[in-house]
C-alpha cells in the first residue's frame, strides 16, 4: 500500500524528524491562502501517487503569492503518469547547502531493512544505483538489535563528513528506522535529506509503502488509504477471495492460482493476443466465486472473449466443473467463453461441461489459441 | 536419494485440529509420509487422523522424535510457530500459511540462523519426494519418482509443469515449493546446490516469476558451481510494473525484477528457457543429450 507525501511528511514528524510545515491545498483559493500564510517562498508539490513528479511538471517554486497561484492553476488538475492531481501541498522552500538521500528496505537477499543512503541526494535513487552503485551505502541492519545510535552515527558521517552535521542526521536516521519498523513498512524514504545553509538537517521530501500483509495491525496505515479507481476494484476481487489486476488487452483470463495465472497471460501474448487481466479465483470449486469472477472479467467492456485455466490438484476438475456449470446457468453473457480443465479427474469434469456447448480443451496452449481466434469474431 | 524430505522423516503438524492441518494430515499420512505428532495448544492427549495432539512442539518432540514440522497456523500466528519449531530442535519447518508479514520473517531469520534450522516458505506449497513423503499439499498423483529435481515459486504453475514431466517419463527426485514471498527460508541457490550435492538427481527445473533477484542469483550460481544441466521458465513477461501478482513478492518495482532480465540472466549462464510451460520437457531431454 502506498501513501501520499504529505501523509509519510506527518508521519515523519509524528516521530520528530524536522520537516518544514506544509498546508494540504484542492483548490487554487486555498494555494493563494496558504501561500499568504506561509508568507515566505514556497514549493508548490502535486499530490499523487506516482514518482517523477518532477520531471512531468507537478513541483513548481513560487517567489510570491502570484506565483504560487500560477502553479496551483497549473498542477491541479494536470494528468500525470494517467493520474489526475485533486491536490498539492504547498510548502517553505529551504535554503539548501546540500542534498543527500537516506531510505530503508526490507532486502530479500539479506533478509533484514537495509539502509540505503547516498550523498547523491534529490535524483531518482534508481539511476544512481545504475549509473554510480558505488556512490550508495548499503547497511544491513540486524534484526535482534535494531539501528544502534553509534552505526547511525558512523554512516551520517560518512554522508556529511561534519560531526555536528552527522549527528543530526544520525538522529534522523534512527527515528526513520523506528517508524518503519512500527509501521510494517517496506519503503522510508527521504530524499532529498538536506542540509541547509544554517546547518539544519531537514527532510523536504518522503515516501512510504507498506506490508499489505500486516495491515491488518496497522488500523492507522489503513485509515490512510487513498486507493484510485483500479485499486477500488482490486480490494473489492480481494475482499471476495480473488486476486485481480486489470490489464489492457481484450481476453479475460480466469485461473487458479498465481504463477498460472501469470504463465497464461504470457502464453495469449506469445500466440499474438492480448491478456485483459491477471485473475487468481485460487483452490477451490466454489460457484459463487466462479460467479464473482465472472462479473469481474465482464465489466470490462474490452473482453472480446475469456479463456477459463484450470489445474486441478487437490481441488478437483469434476468439482471445478460442476461448479463453472453453476455459474454458467446464472451468467448470461454474449463473450465466447473457452474452458480448459487438466489435472485431477480432468476427463470428468469435461465430460460434465460438454452439455454446455462450451468449447473444452486439455493443454494450456489450445485454449490460448482458441481464445484468440474467439476474440477476433 | 532426495533431498530435505525422505522416508527418515518424522513429522509434526503444527496447527493439527484446524480445517487445512487435519485434511492435509489426512492425505500426508495416506502417502506413506510419517507423520507422528500434531500440535495444538489445549489439546494434548486428543488425537486427529489417529495422530496424536501435544500442546507443545517442545513435548511432541520428546515424546516422538519429530525431526521436521509444517504449519497450517494462520498467518498472524505463523513467525510464533516457525520459531517454536526452531527453538524446539526441528531441523526443516515447512510454513505453508499465506500472508505472513514481512517484519515477522525478518526478525525470524537470525534466530533460525544461530539455531540450524532450515525454512521452506512461507506462503509455499510445501515440498514432496515421490514415493517416500510428501510435506506440503502438492496434489500426490501427478508425481512420480525418478531423477529430475525441480524448485518453483509457485504453486499450480508447478503442477502444470510437473504434470508435462511425468507424462514424459522425466520423474522426479524432490519437488520444491519454495513459495511467493518476498523474504523466504531457503531460496533457489541453497536448492540448487542441494541437488548438485544429490547423487540421484541428473538434472534440474527451476519456474521463477517476476519480482527481486533470486533467479539472477541461481544463474550466478548455475554458471560458477553447477555441473549438473538446468532448465527454466519465468512467469509474468506481460505482468504491469508496480502491481503485486498474486504473490506478494510477485512485483517489478522501481523497473527491477523483470521477466526479461530474468530471462537474460539464465540465457548467459547458458540455461535454457522455455517460452512456455509444455516446451520444458522437449528442452531437458535436449540438454540431457548434450544438444543445447
Amino acid at each position: 500500500m502506498k501513501i501520499h507525501e504529505y501523509q509519510a511528511r506527518q508521519i515523519f514528524r509524528n516521530y520528530g524528524i524536522p520537516v518544514p510545515a506544509d498546508v494540504l491545498c484542492y483548490t487554487v483559493r486555498e494555494v493563494e491562502k496558504a501561500a499568504k500564510e506561509l508568507n515566505c517562498m514556497v514549493v508548490v508539490k502535486a499530490q499523487v501517487l506516482t514518482g517523477g513528479r518532477g520531471k512531468a511538471g507537478g513541483v513548481k517554486l513560487a517567489r510570491n503569492v502570484e506565483e504560487a497561484v500560477n502553479a496551483g492553476k497549473q498542477i491541479l488538475g494536470m494528468d500525470i503518469k494517467g493520474l489526475t492531481v485533486e491536490k498539492v501541498i504547498v510548502t517553505q522552500a529551504a535554503d539548501i547547502e546540500k542534498e543527500f538521500y537516506v531510505g530503508f528496505v526490507n532486502d530479500r537477499n539479506t533478509k533484514t531493512v537495509t539502509l540505503m543512503a547516498s550523498a547523491e541526494g534529490g535524483v531518482e535513487i534508481e539511476e544512481v544505483a545504475k549509473n554510480n552503485p558505488d556512490k550508495i551505502i548499503k547497511y544491513p541492519v540486524n534484526p535482534l538489535t535494531g539501528l544502534l545510535d553509534y552505526q547511525a552515527r558512523n554512516i551520517a558521517l560518512q554522508l556529511f563528513g561534519n560531526i555536528k552535521h552527522a549527528q543530526k542526521a544520525a538522529s534522523v536516521l534512527t527515528k526513520l528506522y523506528k517508524l518503519f519498523i512500527d509501521t510494517d513498512a517496506t519503503l522510508a524514504e527521504i530524499n532529498p535529506l538536506i542540509l541547509t545553509t544554517d546547518n539544519e538537517v531537514q527532510a523536504i521530501d518522503g515516501k512510504m509503502n507498506f506490508d499489505d500483509n500486516a495491515l491488518y495491525r496497522q488500523p492507522e496505515i489503513l485509515a490512510m488509504r487513498e486507493p484510485d479507481e483500479e485499486e477500488i476494484q482490486e480490494i473489492a476481487a480481494n475482499e471476495k477471495g480473488l486476486s485481480y489486476i486489470k490489464l489492457d488487452g481484450n481476453i479475460g483470463c480466469m485461473v487458479n492460482g498465481a504463477g498460472l495465472a501469470m504463465a497464461t497471460m504470457d502464453m495469449i501474448k506469445l500466440y499474438g493476443g492480448s491478456p485483459a487481466n491477471f485473475l487468481d479465483i485460487g483452490g477451490s470449486s466454489n460457484p459463487q466465486k466462479v460467479i464473482d469472477a465472472m462479473n469481474i472479467l465482464l465489466s470490462d467492456k474490452n473482453v472480446k472473449s475469456v479463456m477459463i485455466n484450470i489445474f486441478g490438484g487437490i481441488t478437483r476438475c469434476d468439482d471445478v466443473a460442476r461448479g463453472l456449470l453453476k455459474a454458467l446457468e446464472i451468467i448470461i453473457t454474449d463473450v465466447p467463453i473457452v474452458v480448459r480443465l487438466s489435472g485431477t479427474n480432468a476427463e470428468e469434469g469435461l465430460a460434465i461441461l460438454k452439455e454446455t456447448g462450451l468449447p473444452t480443451v486439455s493443454s494450456m496452449s489450445e485454449a490460448a489459441k482458441k481464445a484468440i481466434e474467439l476474440s477476433k469474431r | 536419494m532426495s533431498i530435505l524430505v525422505n522416508k527418515d522423516t518424522k513429522l509434526v503438524v503444527q496447527g493439527i485440529t484446524g480445517r487445512d492441518g487435519k485434511f492435509h494430515t489426512g492425505r500426508m499420512t495416506e502417502y506413506g509420509t510419517n507423520v507422528v505428532a500434531g500440535v495444538s495448544p489445549g489439546k494434548e492427549g486428543e488425537t486427529v487422523e489417529g495422530i496424536p495432539v501435544f500442546n507443545s512442539v517442545e513435548n511432541a518432540v520428546k515424546a516422538t522424535g519429530a525431526n521436521t514440522s509444517i504449519i497450517f497456523v494462520p498467518a498472524p500466528y505463523a513467525a510464533d510457530a516457525i520459531l517454536e519449531a526452531s527453538e524446539a530442535g526441528i531441523k526443516l519447518v515447512v510454513a505453508i500459511s499465506e500472508g505472513v508479514p514481512v517484519q515477522d520473517m525478518i526478525r525470524v531469520t537470525p534466530i533460525l540462523k544461530q539455531n540450524g534450522t532450515l525454512l521452506i516458505g512461507p506462503n509455499c506449497p510445501g515440498l514432496i519426494t515421490p514415493g517416500e513423503a510428501l510435506v506440503g499439499i502438492l496434489p500426490t498423483m501427478i508425481f512420480k519418482e525418478g531423477n529430475i529435481g525441480f524448485i518453483s515459486r509457485s504453486g499450480t504453475l508447478t503442477y502444470e509443469v510437473v504434470n508435462l514431466l511425468t507424462l514424459n517419463n522425466f520423474g522426479q527426485t524432490t519437488v520444491v515449493g519454495i513459495g511467493g514471498d518476498p523474504v523466504a527460508g531457503l531460496y533457489f541457490i541453497d536448492l540448487l546446490e542441494m541437488f548438485e550435492n544429490d547423487p540421484d538427481t541428473i538434472a534440474v527445473v527451476l519456474i521463477g516469476e517476476i519480482g527481486g533477484d533470486a533467479e539472477e542469483q541461481a544463474a550466478k550460481f548455475i554458471a560458477e558451481k553447477m555441473t549438473k544441466p538446468v532448465v527454466a521458465f519465468i512467469a509474468g513477461q506481460t505482468a504491469p510494473p508496480g502491481k503485486r501478482m498474486g504473490h506478494a513478492g510477485a512485483i517489478i518495482s522501481s523497473g527491477a525484477g523483470t521477466a526479461a532480465e530474468k530471462i537474460a540472466a539464465f540465457n548467459k549462464a547458458g540455461v535454457p528457457v522455455a517460452k512456455e510451460p509444455a516446451e520444458i520437457p522437449e528442452l531437458l531431454k535436449q540438454k540431457l543429450a548434450g544438444l543445447i
